[in-house]
């Protein structure tokens, strides 16, 4: 167990916040990354704190082409999709998180869950409408460390 | 990171991969993270700490449409 008493019960209000299910598809692979299980060990608890995640755990040797097809390239890695429903089609906003979710991490990954559930950027209406002018893809990469 | 999140979900052109660093030292160096938060728009575009929004989104643009930088 990951979390105790209290550490659910404060990700459990944070995911009251959720509007829309999260699929969070989640690759490991325990041979060659045994790390890589930990995180989906983590994942996997996260989506028994609240029915509105859903959690796919894939292997990243095995299920390649689902890994390709979502652009996860390295292990551990966490897709963050917001669910489709009535049998619709998975929204894919290109939110991904790399490596092991710990400490501050760990609250971005609960950030992104909440943010892509919302299918809402929040960002300034200005913002939001000179991004909308773009016709190239840009790829952001934030890198962290769990200090 | 999670304003890169946020642009991410704004704009389907937009990818973005959050990195805990320490378990991938080829990107440490690729990139040459020696302090964090960094951030890495595009191949060519980078900054260092948290940046308001209106600054990633200039990053962004710039990267966009380098030719806007002439």
């Amino acid at each position: 167990m990951f979390f105790d008493e209290e550490v659910s019960g404060q990700i459990k209000e944070r995911f009251s916040e959720m509007v829309h299910p999260v699929k969070l598809v989640v690759f490991s692979q325990a041979l060659q990354h045994p790390e890589s299980e930990e995180v989906k060990r983590l994942v996997e608890e996260l989506g028994t704190l609240d029915p509105r995640v859903i959690v796919e755990a894939k292997n990243f040797i095995i299920d390649a082409t689902q890994a390709k097809d979502l652009g996860v390239t390295r292990i551990p890695a966490v897709a963050i999709l917001r669910a489709g429903v009535d049998g619709g089609a998975d929204k894919d906003y290109g939110v991904r998180f790399f490596g092991l979710p710990m400490q501050y991490d760990f609250g971005v990954l609960i950030d992104g869950i909440i943010d892509v559930s919302k299918g809402e950027s929040g960002l300034d209406p200005a913002t939001i409408e000179a991004l909308a002018s773009l016709t190239t893809p840009v790829h952001l990469q934030v890198f962290s460390t769990p200090t | 990171m999670r304003l890169a999140y946020r642009f991410a979900i704004a704009s389907d052109k937009i990818t973005a991969d959050g990195v805990e660093v320490t378990g991938f030292p080829d990107l440490a160096r690729r990139y040459r993270v020696s302090s964090v938060p960094k951030t890495v728009v595009g191949e060519t575009a980078e900054f260092v700490g948290a940046q308001p929004e209106s600054a990633l989104l200039q990053h962004v643009l710039d990267v966009a449409t380098p030719s806007s930088l002439s």
